[in-house]
């Protein structure tokens, strides 16, 4: 199977983005320094760093949730100053409304932008049929588990066909089996609707067996200092991909970043 | 009954998840028929002890009453209790409506303006250091005899609770929740009825039940002060006459009066609100 041609994607070009955030105590925080990036449509982009980064904040601009101090982000042709409409974001932790159903949590972006609920349903329901939730549309969050929920988070994200889909550590809180179904159930969705995604994650793994292409970052000021394409077929496998040799030849290169950095070391040291 | 639960567990195997499952919605496995009504079990032995007390010591209806007297004169005065009780009760509801409609909205003000919270927030926490029963005398001075006392004085006392409650609420909310609806480009209006509201719910009915029976405090302690009428007014007569089963059975109707308001908006609280985890 080939990775998709990019129907229904977005393009996402930023150029030299600086974010300072200025604190209370007076000492300002270059959380990003002028980054410059272009994500082609329909690509799977994964961004990997250390804690503080500002892999977060990178996400949050493009979701016009926070502003640039310096530069410009377009997606499409458009320039983001606030929440553009083809965006969808999973953030680390579900957020789901528990007062309400799975399903009218699925329905909620629908509702925000006040479009025909009707013409949603359906949609809502076979999103949920995929990630394999299918009956659980008139439960509450509660009632489900972490993983469920962080999957209803997926489809909610994905209820209106976003051409560009931001993922800040959505399987950070789940157990590493609940991880490794939900990664692969993320990759064949995305096989399918070839949306661009921009998905953040501290594992290396992770983005490797994921991305087309990962953006390894360092913090202080946020930067970029590899991009690295992964040419590996698809579907990619969690079992089957160490097997594979470009796989661990990428993880190498990316802790190289890490350990020139003194961010991961390179051998055991007393 | 629990009898009847283990011998069709025991007889049909193939059924005995179902047969769990159904004997749980009615009834926790494992408690036993005391141990589901211990209170009304302790309730009716204390009253029984009551009872059997007041026969054998002879004491005098004046000092005590025996609950069976006080339950027949609840009967038999029955069309008096409820004409006062509506009085008071008109009192309770107008105080306590007062409070929600001006209480959630200073809430509204003090969660939106920062002005308005540094303004109104100390001054609120000032008043509610005052016992508001201690204002009593003074509005009777102000308003006089009729509604006007009682009214402000139930408004005073369920007021701070239902805007401290429902300011809380808003300001407790998950910041993510926010970002959330943000990036799905909600205005505020949609974030405040879809987020904001729903989430402080929990909250604001904790301040309604408070405020709620402050306010039954608030209508009677107005009309012990000063008044012609209402529960309250009745207890003070009943008590100059040296009648103590009427006051027992006027606290009896206050009690009454003030479960049955809990009760509904205990009701009501069940259908707005959900719960935030499972019930264990
Ligand atoms: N609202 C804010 N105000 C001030 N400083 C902030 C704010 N948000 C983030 N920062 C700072 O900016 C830097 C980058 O933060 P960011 O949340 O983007 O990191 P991150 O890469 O997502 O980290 P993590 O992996 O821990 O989530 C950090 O030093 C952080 O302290
Ligand atoms: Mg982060």
């Amino acid at each position: 199977m080939k990775a998709p041609s990019g129907k229904g994607g977005a393009a996402v070009s930023i150029e030299d983005v600086t974010k300072v955030y200025e604190t209370a105590s007076g000492e300002d925080v270059h959380a990003l320094d002028r980054i410059n990036l272009r994500i082609e449509p329909g690509s799977f982009v994964a961004c990997v760093g250390p804690s503080g980064c500002g892999k977060s904040t990178l996400l949050s601009l493009l979701a016009g949730l926070t502003e640039a101090t310096e530069g410009t982000l377009r997606i499409d042709d458009s320039t983001v100053t606030k929440p553009h409409p083809k965006v969808g974001v999973v953030f680390q932790q579900d957020l789901l409304l528990y007062w309400r159903t799975i399903l009218d949590n699925v329905l909620l972006p629908v509702e925000i932008k006040r479009l025909p609920r009707q013409g949603y349903v359906s949609r809502a329901m076979a999103l949920l049929d995929q990630v394999g939730l299918a009956g659980f549309e008139t439960k509450y969050p509660p009632e489900l588990s972490g993983g469920m929920r962080q999957r209803v988070a997926i489809c909610r994200a994905l209820i209106q066909e976003p051409g560009l889909l931001l993922m800040d550590e959505p399987f950070g809180a789940l157990d590493a089996l609940t991880r490794e179904q939900m990664l692969m159930d993320l990759q064949a969705m995305w096989m399918r609707l070839g949306n661009t995604v921009l998905f953040i994650t501290h594992d290396i793994d992770e983005a490797v067996l994921l991305a087309d292409r990962v953006l390894v970052m360092s913090p202080r000021p946020g930067r970029i200092d590899l991009d690295l394409s992964i040419d590996l077929p698809r579907p990619r496998h969690p079992g089957e991909v160490h097997d594979v040799p470009g796989f661990a030849e990428s993880i190498r290169e990316i802790r190289q970043v890490f350990e020139a950095k003194g961010i991961l070391r390179a051998r055991f040291e007393e | 009954m629990k009898y009847a639960a283990t011998t069709a567990n025991g007889t049909k195997p193939g059924t005995a998840m179902n047969t769990v499952k159904a004997g749980k919605a009615k009834k926790k496995r494992g408690e036993s028929l005391v141990e589901r009504h211990a209170a009304l079990l302790l309730a009716v032995t204390i009253l029984l002890i009551w009872e059997g007390w007041v026969r054998y010591s002879g004491i005098s209806p004046f000092v005590l009453p025996s609950p069976l007297n006080i339950i027949r004169r609840i009967f038999t005065d029955f069309p008096l209790l409820m004409s006062h009780l509506s009085v008071t009760l008109l009192e309770v509801l107008s105080g306590y409506g007062l409070a929600i409609m001006l209480g959630i909205p200073t809430a509204l003000l003090i969660f939106y303006s920062r002005a308005c919270e540094r303004a109104i927030f100390p001054l609120l926490m000032g008043i509610q250091t005052i016992p508001k029963v201690a204002l009593a005398p003074l509005l009777v001075l102000y308003l006089g005899y009729g509604w006007a006392p009682k009214i402000t004085l139930a408004f005073l006392i369920s007021f701070f609770p239902i805007v401290v409650a429902t300011t809380v609420g808003l300001q407790s909310l998950d910041k993510g929740l926010v970002n959330l609806v943000r990036s799905m480009g909600a205005s505020e209006a949609q974030t405040f009825f879809k987020i904001r509201l729903p989430a402080a719910l929990p909250n604001i009915f904790g301040g309604l039940k408070v405020g709620m029976s402050l306010a039954v405090i608030g209508a009677i302690i107005g009309e012990y002060v000063a008044a012609e009428r209402g529960l309250g007014w009745l207890q003070m007569m009943a008590n100059s006459r040296f009648d103590t089963t009427l006051n027992f059975a006027t606290v009896v109707t206050i009690a009454g009066m003030g479960i049955t308001l809990f009760f509904i908006l205990g009701q009501i609280e069940k259908r707005v609100v959900h719960q935030r985890e499972l019930a264990k």
